[in-house]
């Protein structure tokens, strides 16, 4: 009773923070916005039992939202992340195509006829998710490890000024002496 | 609560995040029109891991999901960097030749 109690609390306000970052009225407040949605479902996955993601979740992305306040404020400057602004385009499509998919989504989980539950968590599951990313699904955390290693590199290479070969710009004989 | 409910929950956040990520001009706002969308995926799929098959390869598959939203990010944030210096713009509609 409880539980569900609480779980109808935290997705109510996961989804009314969820429809506020498109409806407050500067990037600041939406980045809050966002980071209570996350914190909000991050609190539910601990209903479930989930307690390293759930816990994880919520790090990350109070994290996450705290290097997107910095980034906003480093690239747009304070007044227009924190001024009232109305950047949409295509709003009355957008609208239709997210109604439209909520409810395909919506009659998909009431309509299909689940099965039961087989097995029954472990007893402790961060154990379990340590022993499973550690021996039976090594290959993920093997794919996972490369891809987050690759992504740091692609990153750098996006967003640093200026790489070893392009410090003189597109004329790369700019700074050889003449002949 | 149940398995249904979490899945109107889940489906209510993905849909919200996808007219954000239609609609929203701004890289930084269309990144998280898409994070919102992945909050949704995180729901659903715990929601079917605890209802359907508490097994560890469920939480392997949020991990991964979770994964995925970490590299949105930060590749987001790199191409915002890049576009800001390149054009001194944010917004994806000085962007369109990028889809070509």
């Amino acid at each position: 009773m409880l539980t569900g109690i609480v779980f109808w609390v935290l997705a109510v306000v996961a989804v009314a923070a969820g429809v506020a970052v498109f409806r407050v009225d500067s990037m600041a407040r939406a980045t809050y916005a966002l980071a209570a949605s996350f914190i909000a479902v991050g609190l539910a996955l601990l209903l479930v039992d989930l307690e390293f993601l759930g816990v994880i979740t919520v790090l990350m992305m109070t994290m996450e939202m705290a290097v997107m306040g910095i980034y906003m404020i480093m690239f747009m400057g304070m007044n227009p992340a924190l001024m009232p602004m109305s950047m949409v385009h295509g709003k009355r499509p957008a609208l239709a195509v997210s109604i439209g998919t909520f409810v395909v989504l919506a009659a998909g989980a009431l309509l299909v006829p689940w099965p039961t539950r087989r097995g029954a968590p472990a007893a402790d599951l961060v154990t379990s998710l340590g022993e499973a990313i550690m021996e039976s699904k090594m290959l993920v955390m093997m794919t996972v490890s490369p891809v987050l290693f690759a992504t740091i590199v692609a990153a750098l290479v996006l967003a640093l000024p200026r790489g070893r070969y392009d410090r003189l710009g597109d004329d790369l004989r700019a700074g050889k002496a003449p002949r | 609560m149940t398995l249904q409910t979490m899945l109107l929950v889940a489906a209510a956040l993905f849909s919200v995040g996808l007219y954000g990520a239609i609609s929203q001009q701004v890289v930084v706002m269309v990144m998280m029109g898409l994070e919102l969308m992945l909050n949704g995926v995180i729901l659903a799929a715990a929601a079917f891991w605890w209802f359907l098959s508490p097994t560890p390869d469920g939480q392997v598959l949020l991990l991964v999901v979770i994964t995925a939203m970490t590299v949105e990010m930060a590749m987001g944030f790199a191409v915002a960097t890049l576009l800001h210096r390149s054009r001194q713009s944010d917004m994806t509609d000085m962007a369109t030749d990028l889809s070509r």
